[in-house]
């Protein structure tokens, strides 16, 4: 599905990613580990084509495309889904209102009408139920006055609503306490299929035990340093990331 | 093309004006320049009656004296009031009995626009008065407002059929000497719009005027008399849009509001005037005086969507007179590439219990400059009198300006005054967010001004907010992508 080779890219001149290879098949899930600093964050932006960074050597490609000229809204329409680490706010623009207007976009992309409001209000609902949030949420303004928790809990309702092919999750477990990062975990779960596929980011282990990850990977000095199933993430759970910095120093 | 804060200055530029196209109709032009004669031969030309003839001599003897104010954030080169034709009619027939009779021309103007009158009458409750170049062609709707006793007409009618009303009335809230442009009009005002509701009658309509500015170097100066009788209730909508032209144009509108005991008014303006090319060149020059009087248990209520015109020069006010009486004005004023904008409003309390809420929302883009001045004045006898005011500002790239000039002026201790004001700017991260989820930046940024807007959008009649809510994107967006 997602086939990422040789990438370099960075911003301002200043080199973030130093070659990452990495392929995505269709129902894995992928854990990506590393200290602060590794290139994480950046590897996610690149994906979904935020356009401050520049790719300097190397391609992505999706599903046999390469996505060197596609926008972040194309990208987003044909499958690649950010849940981000802080989400921003959009005063005035409800939940709701901010999806049907991005689902209603994918759908003008795919040639297709507007979704008619009732099976927008059923698809809400469903998706509301499953992320056990509640209903009165979702006509407050995109993320104004939300909580860590309910931010990244609105994140994942975004995927369950979008239902993408290649969804990213930026440390969706940072500002969760334990019972929201099990909500969210469940849905991302729930939402799993033999034809879609996720890449967790993550600093700890914690999230791991909920998502199960395939493959684990180490990102140190933005390159994936080491590859392994999802023992490495106990691992490096058990010894820190001081090992792994010097085994490559080596 | 996702979106950089480059590539949005860049496309902000690009902006067209959509509704710019001219009508070429004879017209019936004064020469240019300004003099006592000029004054006596519209006031003739009107077949007004002479007290009227006296009342605008009145006002341009004082406007003689007085100079073109400079207070305001805005710069501009200052018009050359002789080099000004003040009067210019379309060239037909003055009345109509049916749209048949209508200079085919104009009505492709109307089409264009989109508010033919053959679609405005089909639309359930609008009458519609059209003012092109200061005479009134067409009013719909008379007779259902007859009916009910509800006067909507020219102003010009209402001197010739209403005089006791119109002189009652007229320069009791904005007099002849308000200020210099205010003093201009009631010199040379050549039509407007004129309603007078009935003691308890609830107008069934909204009452609704399109103003077109159309010849060449004309100036446009309405004048605006509404009067709601006590008890009664009225809501007006004014709503502009010009043709694209390569000189300044002026505009120096008045409207007089009334609302007696008990009374409402709320009056809404989209406001959509050629606001000048990329470059500032060009645009209509808009300085308008707007200003409302509530007697006891009364309301005005302003509200505003401000997209065109050059410079702006306003300030919708509400002096709440009676006891009880409550004042609001809810503004959207948006700028582009050289648009200035100088708007807000004044409440003055003077009755006791009186409150008023003013909601200002400012959108700069471009090279724009974009301010809100604003005065909450309480006087003495004001008892428990409140104010809540809330400005806010939204920028767009790192060459515009948003600018707030709040005053208050409280001498009753009992007073009670709240200002808030915010800040901010689209993000790059805003605009990224949206695009990830599959909405591209033009639609992101209308998505994200619309809801900077929500509050004062809310506040117009259905059929306005979505024209209202056009207009913003397409004020911003011919922008992005």
């Amino acid at each position: 599905m997602l086939k990422i080779s040789n990438l370099h890219a960075g911003i301002e001149n200043n080199e973030i990613l130093k070659g990452i290879n990495l392929e995505v098949k269709a129902g894995e899930v992928h854990a990506i580990m590393g200290p602060n600093g590794s290139g994480k964050s950046t590897l996610a932006s690149v994906i979904a084509g935020k356009e401050e960074y520049e790719v300097t050597e190397g391609s992505v490609v999706l599903d046999g495309e390469d996505l060197e000229d596609a926008a972040p809204e194309e990208r987003a329409h044909k499958g690649i889904f950010l849940s981000f680490q802080y989400p921003v706010e959009i005063p005035g623009v409800s939940v709701t209102n901010f999806m049907k207007t991005a689902i209603n976009e994918g759908r003008k992309a795919r040639g297709l009408e507007d979704m008619p409001a009732k099976d927008m209000l059923k698809l809400i609902r469903e998706k509301a139920e499953l992320l056990e949030i509640d209903r009165k949420f979702l006509s407050r303004s995109l993320n104004e006055g939300f909580s860590g928790g309910e931010k990244k809990r609105n994140e994942i309702f975004q995927m369950a609503m979008l239902e993408p092919k290649l969804a990213i999750l930026d440390e969706t477990d940072s500002g969760l306490d334990i019972d929201a990062l099990r909500i969210v975990a469940n849905g991302v779960n729930k939402l799993k299929s033999k034809d879609n596929a996720v890449i967790v980011i993550t600093h700890y282990q914690r999230l791991l035990d909920y998502i199960v990850p395939d493959f684990v990977h180490v990102l140190h000095q933005g390159k994936i340093v080491k590859s392994g199933t999802k023992e490495l993430a106990h691992e490096l759970e058990d010894k820190g990331y001081d090992w792994i910095k010097q085994e490559t120093a080596i | 093309m996702a979106y950089t804060e480059e590539e949005l200055k860049k496309e902000l530029e690009n902006k067209e004006y959509e509704y710019g196209f001219y009508t070429d109709i004879e017209s019936d032009t004064f020469p240019v320049g300004l003099n006592e004669e000029i004054v006596i031969a519209i006031s003739k030309k009107k077949e007004e009656p002479a007290w009227m003839t006296e009342w605008r001599l009145e006002a341009f003897k004082a406007w003689k004296q007085m100079e073109e104010p400079d207070w305001a954030n805005i710069t501009y080169k200052k018009p050359d009031f002789q080099a000004i034709s003040y009067y210019s009619a379309p060239n037909s027939k003055p009345k109509y009995d049916s749209l048949d009779e209508v200079d085919p021309e104009l009505l492709d103007t109307f089409k264009k626009l989109g508010i033919s009158l053959d679609e405005q009458k089909k639309l359930a409750g609008v009458a519609v008065d059209i003012v092109m170049d200061s005479v009134s062609v067409a009013t719909t709707f008379k007779k259902t407002l007859a009916e009910k006793g509800i006067i909507f007409c020219s102003i010009s009618e209402a001197i010739k059929e209403h005089p006791e009303l119109v002189r009652k009335y007229i320069g009791t809230v904005v007099p002849q000497k308000d200020n210099f442009y205010a003093a201009l009009n009631s010199a040379v005002f050549s039509d407007g719009s004129f309603c007078y509701i009935p003691k308890g009658v609830r107008c069934p309509m909204e009452l609704s005027t399109y103003f077109r500015i159309n010849q060449a170097g004309t100036g446009q100066f309405e004048r605006t008399l509404v009067i709601a009788d006590e008890g009664s209730y009225v809501s007006y909508l004014e709503g502009c849009t010009a043709p694209s032209r390569d000189e300044n144009q002026l505009h120096a509108a008045v409207v007089e509001l009334i609302a007696l005991d008990d009374a409402e008014i709320k009056y809404s303006t989209v406001q959509n005037w050629f606001p000048g090319d990329k470059e500032g060149k060009g645009g209509v020059f808009n300085f308008v005086t707007k200003r409302g009087i509530c007697h006891k248990n009364s309301k005005i209520s302003w509200t505003q969507v401000e997209t065109g015109s050059a410079v702006t020069w306003k300030y919708p006010s509400c002096i709440l007179k009676g006891d009880n009486s409550i004042g609001e004005f809810y503004s959207i004023a948006v700028t582009n590439n050289y648009q200035q904008a100088d708007t807000g409003t004044k409440m003055v309390h003077i009755g006791k219990n009186t409150r008023s809420t003013i909601i200002s929302k400012g959108i700069s883009a471009g090279k724009s400059q974009n301010s809100y001045r604003g005065l909450v004045q309480v006087n003495s006898r004001a008892e428990n009198a409140r104010n809540f005011s809330q400005c806010d500002s939204l920028l767009m790239g790192n060459e515009c300006g948003a600018h707030t000039f709040p005053y208050i002026e409280a001498k009753n201790k009992s007073a009670q005054i709240e200002h808030e004001a915010t800040t901010s700017k689209i993000g790059e991260d805003q605009i990224f967010y949206c695009n990830q989820r599959g909405i591209d930046t033009e639609k992101a940024i209308a998505l994200i001004v619309n809801g900077f807007s929500k509050e004062v959008l809310n506040k117009l009649p259905m059929e306005f907010a979505v024209e209202a809510q056009k207009l913003l994107e397409i004020s911003l967006e011919g922008s992005v992508g």
